[in-house]
């Protein structure tokens, strides 16, 4: 029984709910801390920068009019299913470098993120929402919405734990996001991918490419449909650019480098505030 | 046959208050300066139904009234008389003899006013006195009660019934608005009293406060305004009670102006009900004409 | 009548599905506004309005001249006069105000909130005790009637620094979890819509939360802003708190590039917003941004109609329409829309177009040359997109920059004026079905700051209000403002938020405490 051969996993990318193959059919090698190739990663290009954009675009209403309730419920889903799965994602880490120690706690604290981020979905816009004592004869109120569709470099360093730090806020302010996984790295994500998948997050909410980073960014951040860009990569050049392409269409543009993502310092409410946009509403007040 | 109706006036017709206090505000921020301003005065002192509704009046004060309304001011022969005077039916043969040989009008109250709680063959019969007396022009009060409990039918029953009575005798229908709560209601009813044959429609019998408010008075001068883009019938307004001086005269005009048009300023369509107003009106028209600030001592107290 | 009454009942049989509305028998009735009573000149008095020949800039607490000794002239729009000279700023002097603010920001930021506070109460009083002169002012540099600078802009200007003045010693309160701390020197470049407005709602958050400032009036109408800066030192306020720098696109590119800035501020068009926030690429700059916008405002069948033309009035003639959160774009539903124009068109025939100190002027004079000439090209625009041009039979002066209000109908979404800001009191009226079409209609283009919805039914309001894109949502009313209330876009209209608590972030780092 020992001789049994192992099933080796083909990872994919996770787009619109599905699990395709890069358009492009290319993949590249992901290698262990020796320089054993462990997998081939999809070589994610433009044109699924391009078809991620588009489910998360037909996703975002949906989820948008979710109940702040369901969508908590549906990230602390994301959790058990985590939690359930959590030595496939310590296995995954240590197989690319990652100490046992480093690996659990990446993972119980991508765990946790998701539990924390699960309890703001319904209390977030108690928090920043206000209702505003204007002069004149009119109840006036605001409240945080969503900005749409949000682009997220993960970081390298942090493949697991910085990924969900980052999905996790995003996603429970409603918006939908496209995420570009660490490229060294890329493994948990795509493993997080199929979490997302077993949790009831509706298809398109989050879509995980694997690449290289500066193959996929320009077209991520100059897309037009794009709202946000969440980026990680502290290279000025790219960082230069990144701002350059949100200037295409106003894009909410958030640089958070060189972080711990480990720190509790990560997980806050303001994260979520980073990508909603206030929306005040007048009515009168009157007979 | 019956005019065409396109609308069934018991709909409700959706009005934001807010937004019509906003509307009166931005039309009281007009400035009436200088030339218009001696012709609003003078306008607005031709549109005055001189008033006295009182359990007390008397003849002698009916006679007084007459003499203001027909020479408002002798230091000044070249103004215009008021629109009409406006007393209980008991009155109406003192008033008449008194503006005999002149266009003022005469107008009584009728229908049991002010709140017209008597039956149908009374108010009738208080009408058709009236008009016996010599009545120009009738001012009814509508059923409030039966307005509120939803009972429009019997509230346009009623003024049909008194328009009937009138013959050709100019119908103007009190509302009451003061008593309607909402300004919905006072379109309501201003729309139910024009299609049940009134001539003018009118704010308030001055009994009750609020008496008229501009508000009010732009909510139906806007029925007026679409009864008549709907049928080409041109229906008068009288606000009354409340309107004492002329800077509030001259913010009503202007509300005419910028809703009816041109067409309504004349007293054959517009009225105020009013009797301190007469006063202050002609205090202005000699300040603008002599640059002089004016005391009452010097206008009489009719 | 009764041949009336038969014609109709034979369309009404002869109708098949898809035609025409039938228009009402007495549709030829005209109401008729202008034949009597017109109303006398009522010009605001402007003798106690001190406007001095030349300004100069503004910096470290005194006037001073431009480096390279160049001035640009303002104009009165409603006569095309020369007001006054003005610094017109370079490099050197913009360097010399961040310095300046720099100097200053240590020990502002550092003086006890309370105190802060008081100074920023000091100006709100001011503003409030010299009202009628900074209305005056702003009506001859600006072109908009005294009605809006007396009875708007100003006095919410006022109430702008007094409601900020009280959050400079409770920031504690506002950001649960959080130190806010100050971010140093902001540069703020305003537009010449509301200029004193405008002014206010940069500089009043910017000081209460510590931080000093250099502010850029735009160069058709500084004359505010330089008066304020008069008012900053008869306040007392500490040299160099408040800088204005004077001068046009070259000086507000001069702002957006010092490398001394820590937030740029910037009100104006969304083409020029792109261009600052691509200047502003691979800085550690914090930016706002206030853009344009296409606002639309919806109608409902259900409305209540006469209160929803004053705000379609007020939506899109409200300061000759150079609002950029004016309702733009009028969507009505269609089973009203014929009832609904037409009493529009009524009202429209009572705006009075003129002299803007005259106190009776609804409509005042387009600010500058340029932007008159800009919504003349759009006005020919739409002609030639084929769409039907109605214009009120407003006089309009013999001088002076000024348009009539316009309305255009049998348009389309393709068409450039639905798609474009044209600034100016210009309106395009479209029809709608169904609410999901308003919704779509809404919400197809960039922009994303300001709408409008109006009916009777408040579920309809929740459910509309949610579905349109925009910051800004005027339900049964339009253009209300208030410092209270927070005020920016979505999309493309812009990034932040002014007024209100949210109004704060953008002039804070949040520290964890």
């Amino acid at each position: 029984m020992s001789d049994r051969i192992e099933v080796l996993k083909t990872y994919k990318t996770y787009i619109g709910g599905k699990f395709p193959r890069s358009e492009s059919a290319r993949t590249y090698k992901v290698k262990d801390s020796k320089d054993n190739i462990i997998a081939n990663a999809c070589r994610c290009t433009r044109k699924d920068v391009r078809d991620s954009l588009t489910a998360a675009r037909s996703a975002f209403p949906g989820w948008r009019n979710r109940s702040a309730y369901n969508r908590g419920q549906i990230l602390y889903r994301t959790a058990e299913m985590l939690e359930g799965r959590k030595d496939q994602f310590v296995k995954e880490l240590t197989n690319t470098g990652f100490n046992e120690k480093n690996a659990g706690r990446e993972t119980e604290t991508a765990i946790d993120r998701l539990i924390y981020y699960a309890g703001w979905t319904d209390k977030y816009q108690q928090v920043f929402g206000t209702v505003n004592p204007v002069a004149s004869a009119h109840f006036n109120f605001s409240n945080p919405e969503p900005t749409g569709i949000v682009g997220i470099v993960a970081p390298e360093s942090s493949p697991l734990a910085g990924l969900v730090s980052m999905i996790a806020p995003v996603i429970a302010g409603g918006n939908s996001c496209v995420v570009l996984a660490s490229q060294a790295n890329p493994l948990p994500a795509i493993s997080f991918g199929e979490v997302l998948h077993a949790s009831d997050v509706p298809g398109g909410v989050v879509n995980i490419l694997s690449g290289y980073s500066d193959e996929m960014l320009p077209h991520l951040s100059s897309h037009m449909d794009l709202n946000a860009i969440w980026n990680t990569i502290s290279n000025k050049k790219t960082r230069k650019q990144i701002d350059e392409n949100g200037a295409l269409n106003i894009k909410r543009v958030l640089h958070t480098v060189n972080h711990i993502w480990l720190d509790d310092e990560n997980h806050n409410p303001y994260y979520i505030l980073e990508f909603q946009e206030i929306k005040t509403t007048w009515h009168p007040v009157g007979n | 046959m019956q005019e065409q109706i396109k609308y069934d006036y018991l709909t409700n017709y959706p009005i934001d208050e807010v937004g019509v206090e906003e509307r009166v505000a931005r039309l009281n921020s007009r400035s009436i300066k200088k030339e218009s301003k001696i012709q609003a005065l003078k306008l607005a002192l031709s549109m005055i139904d001189l008033t006295t509704l009182e359990g007390k009046d008397s003849p002698g004060k009916v006679i007084q009234l007459c003499r203001k309304a027909l020479q408002p001011h002798s230091e000044l022969p070249g103004l215009p008389s008021v629109a009409a005077v406006c007393v209980y039916p008991t009155m109406v043969p003192v008033a008449k003899k008194e503006l005999e040989a002149s266009d003022v009008k005469v107008a009584s109250v009728s229908t049991a006013f002010p709140a017209g709680m008597v039956k149908l063959s009374a108010k009738l019969e208080d009408t058709r006195f009236a008009i016996e007396q010599g009545a120009d022009e009738i001012d009814m009060v509508i059923s409030r009660g039966e307005f509120l409990k939803g009972n429009y039918n019997f509230v346009f029953d009623e003024i049909a019934a008194v328009k009937d009575a009138c013959g050709d005798v100019h119908l103007k229908v009190i509302l009451e608005t003061g008593e309607l709560g909402t300004l919905e209601n006072v379109r309501k009813a201003s729309f139910l009293a024009i299609h049940a044959g009134a001539d003018f429609i009118k704010t308030s019998t001055g009994k009750i406060s609020p008496a008229a408010t501009q508000p009010v008075t732009l909510v139906m001068l806007e029925a007026i305004r679409d009864h008549y883009l709907e049928t080409g019938k041109m229906i008068g307004m009288k606000p009354a009670g409340g309107i004492r001086k002329a800077k509030q005269a001259i913010q009503y005009l202007v509300l005419v102006k910028e809703t009816l048009g041109a067409a309504w300023l004349t007293p054959e369509w517009f009225r105020f009900g009013a009797s301190s107003l007469t006063n202050d009106l002609l205090m202005q028209i000699v300040k603008q004409e002599s640059g002089i600030y004016q005391c009452t001592d010097y206008f009489s107290n009719d | 009548m009764m041949s009336d009454f038969s014609n109709t009942t034979q369309q009404n049989e002869d109708q098949v599905n898809g035609s025409e509305k039938p228009t009402s028998p007495n549709s030829g009735l005209r109401l008729d506004f202008s034949s009597f009573w017109e109303y006398s000149d009522a010009p605001e008095s402007k003798d106690h309005v001190e406007i001095r020949d030349r300004y100069e800039h503004f910096i470290g607490g005194t006037f001073t001249e431009p480096v390279k000794g160049r001035y640009m002239k303002s104009y009165n729009p409603a006569d095309e006069e020369v007001i006054a000279e003005f610094a017109e700023g370079t490099s050197g002097d913009v360097d010399s105000a961040v310095k300046a603010a720099r100097k200053a920001f240590g020990k502002w930021s550092k003086i006890q909130p309370k105190e802060r506070g008081k100074y920023i109460y000091r100006l709100a009083r001011m503003i409030q005790e010299r009202s009628r002169e900074f209305a005056v002012i702003e009506s001859i540099d600006g072109g908009k009637p005294i009605r809006e600078s007396r009875d708007v802009d100003v006095p919410l200007a006022a109430a702008h620094f007094f409601y900020y003045a009280g959050w400079a010693d409770k920031l504690e309160y506002a950001f649960p979890g959080r130190k806010a701390e100050p971010l140093g020197v902001c540069g703020q470049i305003i537009p010449w819509n509301f200029p004193l407005l405008m002014l206010a709602w940069k500089i009043a958050p910017a000081l209460a939360t510590g931080n000093t400032v250099v502010l850029k009036p735009a160069e058709t109408t500084p004359l505010t802003a330089l008066k304020f800066a008069e008012l900053c030192r008869d306040a007392g306020l500490p040299d160099g708190v408040v800088n204005i720098v004077t001068g046009a696109g070259q000086t507000g590119s001069s702002i957006v590039s010092h490398p001394d800035i820590d937030k740029i501020a910037f009100t104006g068009s969304t083409a020029v917003g792109k261009i600052i926030q691509k200047l502003l690429a691979g800085t550690t700059k914090k930016y706002t941004l206030e853009l344009g916008g296409k606002g639309p405002n919806i109608i409902f069948e259900d409305a209540p109609l006469d209160q929803a033309v004053e705000g379609v009035v007020n939506a899109i003639f409200f300061n000759q329409g150079h609002v950029c959160c004016a309702g733009s774009r009028l969507l009505v539903q269609e089973s009203v829309a014929d009832k609904f124009i037409q009493k529009l068109r009524d009202r429209m025939e009572t705006l009075i177009v003129g002299d803007p100190l005259d106190k009776n002027t609804d409509i005042g004079a387009i600010n500058s040359k340029e932007q008159y000439e800009r919504i003349l090209k759009y006005l020919e625009i739409g002609r030639q997109e084929g769409a039907t041009i109605y214009q009120g039979n407003n006089s309009l002066p013999e001088k002076g920059y000024f348009c009539k209000p316009t309305i255009f109908t049998n348009v389309s979404q393709s068409n450039r004026i639905v798609k474009e800001e044209i600034f100016g009191p210009v309106l395009t009226i479209q029809t709608f079905r169904t609410p999901d079409e308003a919704i779509e209609k809404a919400n197809n283009t960039p922009y994303g700051l300001a709408g409008g919805v109006w009916t009777d039914k408040g579920a309809k309001i929740f459910k509309t209000g949610a579905e349109v894109r925009t910051g800004v949502l005027w339900s049964n009313t339009y253009n209300k403002f208030d410092p209270a209330s927070p005020f920016g876009g979505f999309k493309e209209s812009g990034l932040g938020r002014e007024g209100g608590l949210h109004g704060l972030y953008p002039y804070v780092n949040l520290k964890q405490t």
